[in-house]
């Protein structure tokens, strides 16, 4: 399934008047490609990934992944189409705090009628995170958190993982394992993966890298 | 100095941005305080008349001379004046009009001692005009008086107390039908030299001291403690809301701290600022506290004072007055109450370390050990309120175990809250009711002080409501019972009461003389009722304990019944005795419910009251007719004896008033009890906007993994009515005891009667509705709050600052 | 007359505030009669006993005994009895609904105390009253009671007792001499305009008895002087005040005399000349003359206390000197009444009365 992201545009309002941050973006994503977005501090990176899994509308601007077509459904049909089709990992607070580790890693699975029992502790057992099921996540480190985030992304076998600098607050060790792991994690599930980060030595790591400056995309 | 001026513009300007924030915290504060103040108001106004009623006549100062066995004859005040003793003597009774009781005193100006003179008599012409049978009274008594044909002319004087008429004592012999009798001796304070001894010349005689406070003071102790703690429940409710928006604040201005800390502001002076802050909203919240204080009890008074005059006999005054000390206690509350609310968030502020996360918590995960400390408190505080009920007795015990047993009970409530969701969670099926279980009860911490307030306002509504419900029920059967006949008639004088007598006989069914004597019985003001042997009383008198054939001992007067607050009072049952006037120790057969009256009561037998006191007027009746008859009587008897309409009432509008008066007598419960419950459900909505804030990073996740933003808020919404639903459940129980100790403990030490328990479920289960209606209100405005929340705002969560 | 006595007048309709900017005579005496009381006239009959009782349908009316008294500790007293009667209307009736009103006032005077006590009483309930067969005037336990012998004059033997704070006395009275009818026989005039009253007087006391003060019991024995007046507005309603003298002389003779005070024109005096043996000469208006000698400040005002008195007519010309300048009668109306000391042409002992020194 191929995300296919064309001329997307947003402004924002700001003291200074509107600003364009994305100016006309295309971008495709092939199935089971990984790829990273890399640019600038506030050169939209963020909100091109945002508009990529519905998060956020985009101005103007086509997004379609496999058939659906983004930009024509309502909030209801694009969080479904979250559910079911798309595994997200933010920077920070990405787990549900009222629910544990296991629960947190099949949450969206359950959501989507896709849990697989098996699978998600084959995942556990790939994250490290063999018992810490029953724990919640304040009793976690902040690289333990990241792992059980990418497994909640991975557990109900999403056709595309988007990842917003998924280490952004992790140190430099941690952060080399859960990527490592989160890779290898994506390739084995076959999904697509968008991944921003202003690291090189990452991006050199995926499939291909492309840069966002001044609001387009230069690959 | 620069620093410290920064810091108390930006702590000030926080509320500048935030108005509806700074509403909340003033409008909290300033409702408790109104509640609380309202309530001290009322209580003050009471005191002040009871003070004023106690100090009528100088009878705070002087010593008194009384016949325990009533009404004396005025020649033993002469025989006394003779011996040289300085006394003056003082009529006292009461007129029963249609507006109530009036209390009538009949002095001697002549010989009354200074203390005494209530009324300003230095005009000559005054003096005079009160010898001719002018009558002085408080203004809206008179225009009263005045419209109901009172013949007698009337001077307003603004020194008596409401219901209180001054008269010369020949006038109030006349009028209150005691010719000669005087109720006691003022005694002046100094006296002539060599007087022979009181006791040899009238030995019947004795002399009680100045009388600080009323009997109605005392008796009318249990109402106003009753008020107090409603006042101080929807004070302690009140602060619940103060907590959660100054909690808040905090939360929010947390940055701020932090800010002001690196730039050098020691966390001394940052509390010291902060209490400032307090005080100063302490101060202007209580000040327009004390204002709506003023307006709740100028509105609740006119129902307290027709309450605690039909209930005890004590008269109010229906209006209010400013006294200073309500003014500085109430702004005191307020202060107090302000900085208890704030004293949490000011100690975290003063331990707080200077690079403390500037973000607020999000939320503290409930610690099972926290929980169990918290049941252990209660379970103690309810274990002490089982032993406070067991051990004590009186009034107070009773407030003591209602008081520790609500708070037990409060502190109970999130353990229990905790027990259930856990239970709810174990059913739940899918991820999402998993989550709405889970998520629920991690919500505790934070809601539980505003579930707390709703429990007890909840638990006070059923409990009153309860007991209200009981007393109605069993009044209104009682009354049915009580007031068989028909209709009730008073001659003006015992000629007239003959010749009522005779032309009643043909004309209807019985004539059942009500001939009664006021009496001190075991020490109280009370009185001794004498009736005729009639199936009237056999069929119909309510009786709560008896000896067989208790009507035949009545009717040969070998036995007497006492009322139940005597019973209670002096634990006095039947086979016991009880000393009546004219040292007869009375056999007691039976003991009759008695609602509606402070007093003690005793009834004997027509004949016996006949033989031991022949002196007593002879001029109530109670007539059998016909129903359907009965406005022709009275009709009849207007035009045949000039009988005046307050003479004669019948069945039909004795029951009306009765029950008007009821009525009355649980107004203010009932207003205090809504008001107690909106302002819990306030304090749920302002807990549920504090938690709003912090709720975003615990919905964001959810939201990103494709829930949207109106279920979210629709599972908010359902939070909140769960919850309501469930402590309206825990409320039940707790409320249900609350009545069970109003019933069978406060009332009879309060009123001297113990009442069935009644249970009504239709209104337990409007009252369930109502708080999951409360809830349901506090939680749609965060709700909505957050369903239109901009992506944005949720995204922002997800990234590194905010 | 005793005028002294007038105070009560209208001090019972008065009777609960202090008189304060009264401008129609002391106490109220002036007022003008407003009910249908009954006036004294002219060439008056007494019945008595029947007139020794009370008139209820004069407005006003007392019995007033003063005493010069000399102990058994060398010491000289004096004391006061007096038994007032004011009506708010011309009747009487049994009960509290009688319009009379009862005040007793007792004074008992030594060199270095004087002691005050008053009473009052509603009439027709029996705290006071006056019955005359046999005599008895009382108030609570004060009592003025006739022991004389049937056929005797009711007053010509009297049992006489009061009670104060400090003080008690038990006397017993017998006259030595008949009534003595004051003024016109009995029908005294206080003004030249024609206010007048019923006024008698018994003045040939010879008394002994008992005083019971603070330090002890002391026997006495002395003279006594009692006056009989009613009326119903006894003084003009510019008459302020009076001084009034009763005298016991050594030649055995007896004198009764007073100045009415008035506001705006000339003041009135009247009095009358008594032999030894009761016959009984009114003076016109003028042949009285006094004049103050020396002022004491009594209660906080200025009281003249020492006097000269003049009759020309019979060569008197006397100073009187109080025994204690201070007797001061602190009652609801207050006056100064007091026993003195005669020197000059005559000595003697009698009591002085002054009213309306504010």
């Amino acid at each position: 399934m191929t995300l296919r992201l064309t001329d997307i545009r947003k402004t924002f309002p700001s003291s200074e008047g509107p600003v364009d941050v994305l100016r006309g973006v295309d971008l495709t994503v092939a199935a089971g490609e990984s790829v990273a977005l890399t640019g600038e501090s506030g050169s939209g990176k963020s909100t091109l990934l945002h508009i990529a899994g519905g998060l956020e509308l985009a101005d103007a601007g086509q997004i379609v992944l496999g058939n659906a077509q983004l930009t024509d459904m309502n909030d209801a049909a694009r969080a479904a189409l979250r559910r079911d089709q798309i595994g997200i990992v933010f920077q920070q607070f990405n787990l549900i705090p009222s629910i544990n580790v296991a629960d947190n890693i099949s949450f969206q699975a359950r959501l989507a009628g896709q849990h697989d029992a098996a699978f998600c502790s084959g995942l556990i057992d790939k994250l490290g995170l063999t018992g810490l099921e029953a724990r919640f996540p304040e009793q976690l480190s902040g690289g333990q958190q990241q792992r059980v985030a990418i497994g909640r992304a991975l557990a109900g076998r999403p056709q595309i993982v988007l990842a917003d600098e998924p280490t952004g607050n992790l140190d430099e060790d941690t952060s080399e394992a859960v990527l490592e792991v989160m890779h290898s994690l994506v390739a084995d599930t076959g999904a697509a993966l968008l991944m921003v980060t202003h690291s090189e030595r990452l991006a050199a790591r995926l499939d291909r890298a492309v840069h966002l400056s001044h609001g387009l995309i230069s690959a | 100095m620069t620093v410290f001026l920064t810091a108390i513009t930006a702590l000030l300007s926080f509320w500048r941005k935030h108005p509806g924030q700074l509403i909340t915290l003033l409008g909290g504060l300033t409702l408790a305080t109104a509640l609380w103040s309202g309530v001290q108001a009322i209580n003050a106004e009471a005191r002040a008349s009871y003070a004023e009623a106690a100090s009528a006549l100088g009878q705070d100062e002087l010593e008194r001379l009384i016949d325990p066995n009533g009404p004396f004859s005025q020649d033993v005040y002469i025989a006394l004046r003779r011996a040289g003793w300085a006394v003056s003597p003082v009529l006292e009774g009461t007129l029963t009009r249609d507006s109530g009781l009036i209390r009538v005193f009949g002095i001697d100006p002549i010989t009354a001692p200074p203390a005494a003179q209530t009324v300003d008599l230095s005009a000559a012409e005054d003096l005079r005009a009160l010898l001719d049978g002018r009558v002085y009274g408080p203004p809206e008594l008179l225009a009263t008086l005045q419209s109901s044909g009172f013949e007698r002319p009337l001077v307003a004087s603004a020194n008596l107390g409401s219901n209180t008429l001054l008269m010369d004592i020949g006038e109030a012999q006349q009028l209150l039908d005691q010719r000669g009798l005087v109720s006691y001796l003022l005694l002046w304070r100094t006296q002539n030299t060599g007087l022979p001894p009181v006791n040899d010349i009238a030995p019947e005689l004795s002399l009680v001291g100045p009388e600080t406070r009323s009997d109605v003071a005392s008796l009318t102790d249990s109402f106003h403690l009753n008020l107090t703690a409603f006042g101080l429940l929807s004070f302690a409710v009140g602060l619940f809301i103060v907590h959660s928006a100054i909690g808040l604040a905090f939360e929010q201005r947390r940055a701020l701290f932090r800010t002001l800390r690196a730039l050098g502001v020691s966390a001394r002076a940052l509390v010291l600022l902060l209490s400032a802050e307090t005080l100063l909203f302490a101060i202007v919240a209580g000040s327009l506290g004390m204002v709506a204080g003023y307006g709740i009890a100028a509105v609740l008074l006119p129902d307290v004072a027709a309450t605690l005059q039909g209930l005890y006999g004590a008269t109010v005054e229906g209006t209010l007055t400013l006294r200073p000390a309500w003014w500085v206690g109430g702004l005191f509350i307020a202060v107090l109450g302000a900085g208890a609310a704030a004293a949490q968030s000011l100690w975290r502020i003063w331990h707080l370390p200077v690079l403390a996360p500037a973000q607020p918590r999000a939320w503290a995960r409930a610690s099972e050990a926290a929980l169990q400390r918290q049941s252990a408190l209660a379970l103690g505080l309810l274990a002490i309120a089982v032993c406070v009920g067991l051990l004590g007795n009186g009034l107070a015990s009773g407030f003591a175990m209602l008081g520790l047993g609500l708070i037990g009970a409060a502190l109970l409530l999130p353990v229990v809250l905790y027990g259930l969701l856990t239970v709810g969670g174990r059913y739940a099926k899918g991820p999402v009711s998993n989550w709405f279980w889970a998520d629920t009860r991690q919500q505790l911490p934070g809601l539980s002080l505003a579930l707390m307030a709703l429990l007890l306002a909840l638990a006070a509504n059923i409990g009153v409501s309860t007991m209200v419900g009981s007393f109605r029920l069993t009044f209104t059967g009682w009354l049915d019972q009580r007031l068989a006949s028909e209709v009730y008639v008073t001659a003006r004088s015992d000629a007239e009461a003959e010749a009522l007598r005779d032309w009643l006989e043909p004309r209807v069914d019985a004539v059942l003389p009500i001939w009664s004597l006021n009496a001190r019985l075991a020490g109280q003001p009370g009185e001794v009722y004498g009736v005729a042997d009639h199936a009237t009383y056999r069929d119909n008198w309510p009786l709560l304990a008896e000896v067989p054939g208790v009507w035949d001992r009545i009717a040969d007067g070998t036995g007497v019944l006492i009322n139940e607050q005597l019973s209670y009072r002096e634990g006095l049952l039947p086979g016991d005795s009880i000393l009546l006037p004219g040292n007869w120790d009375a056999p007691i057969v039976g003991v009759y419910s008695d609602y509606g009256n402070p007093q003690p009561q005793v009834m004997v037998g027509l004949a016996a009251f006949d033989t031991r006191y022949p002196e007593t007027s002879r001029l109530r009746y109670a007539l059998r007719i016909d129903p359907g008859r009965a406005d022709a009587l009275m009709s009849d008897l207007q035009s045949e004896f000039g009988l005046p309409a307050d003479t004669m009432i019948d069945q039909a509008s004795i029951k009306e008033i009765s029950l008007q008066i009821f009525e009355r007598t649980f107004t203010v419960t009932g207003a205090l009890n809504v008001l107690t419950l909106s302002v819990a459900a306030i304090a749920i909505l302002t807990s549920l906007l504090t938690l709003a804030r912090m709720r975003l990073p615990q919905l964001a996740p959810v939201w990103a993994l494709g829930l949207t933003r109106a279920r979210l808020a629709w599972l908010e919404v359902l939070r909140a009515a769960l919850l309501g639903a469930l402590t309206a459940i825990v409320a039940l129980p707790v409320g249900l005891v609350l009545a069970w100790v109003l019933l069978a403990v406060i009332n009879v030490d309060a009123f001297g009667w113990r009442l069935p328990m009644h249970l009504f479920p239709t209104d337990w289960i409007l009252l369930g509705l109502l708080a999951i209606a409360a809830a349901l209100i506090a939680a749609a405005w965060p709700a909505r709050w957050l369903s239109t929340r901009a992506p944005n705002d949720l995204l922002r969560i997800f990234s590194n600052e905010r | 007359m005793n005028v002294n006595r007038i105070l009560v007048f209208a001090a019972l309709a008065l009777l609960v505030a202090p008189a304060t900017g009264h401008t129609q005579g002391f106490a109220g005496l002036g007022e003008a009669v407003t009910e249908n009381f009954s006036q004294p006239e002219p060439n008056p009959e007494f019945n008595f006993p029947e007139d020794h009782g009370a008139h209820p349908s004069y407005r006003i009316e007392w019995w007033y005994l003063t005493s010069n008294l000399r102990g058994d500790d060398g010491k000289e007293y004096g004391i006061q009895w007096t038994l007032f009667r004011s009506a708010l209307a011309p009747s009487q009736t049994a009960g509290w609904s009688s319009p009379q009103i009862w005040m007793g006032h007792a004074g008992l005077t030594t060199p270095d105390n004087h002691f005050v006590s008053e009473t009052f009483a509603r009439d027709g309930i029996g705290q006071a009253g006056v019955s005359t067969e046999p005599f008895v005037a009382f108030i609570d336990d004060w009592e003025m009671r006739s022991t004389a012998l049937d056929g005797a004059d009711s007053l010509s033997a009297l049992a006489l007792r009061a009670r104060g704070r400090e003080f008690t006395y038990a006397l017993n009275l017998s006259a030595q001499g008949p009534l003595v009818f004051q003024g016109d026989r009995g029908f005294s005039v206080k003004s030249e305009s024609g206010q007048a009253s019923y006024y008698y007087s018994q003045p040939f006391y010879q008394v002994s008895g008992q005083l019971q003060l603070p330090d002890g019991p002391v026997n006495v024995a002395g003279s006594a002087w009692l006056d009989r007046e009613w009326s119903s507005q006894p003084l003009e309603e510019d008459q302020a005040g009076w001084d009034w003298f009763s005298l016991h002389l050594n030649t055995d003779e007896r004198v009764m005399g007073f100045r009415l005070r008035s506001t705006v024109g000339n003041d009135y005096t009247a009095a009358t000349w008594i032999s030894p043996t009761g016959e009984a000469t009114p003076l016109p208006n003028g042949a009285f003359q006094i004049t103050p000698l020396k002022s004491t400040e009594v209660a906080g005002r200025m009281v003249p206390t020492e006097w000269r008195v003049q009759i020309p007519s019979y060569e008197l010309d006397i100073q009187t000197t109080p025994l204690n300048p201070q007797s001061w009668m602190g009652t609801l109306f207050p006056y100064w009444e007091g026993p003195i000391l005669i020197e000059g042409s005559h000595s003697g002992r009698g009591y002085l009365e002054m009213t309306g020194y504010n």
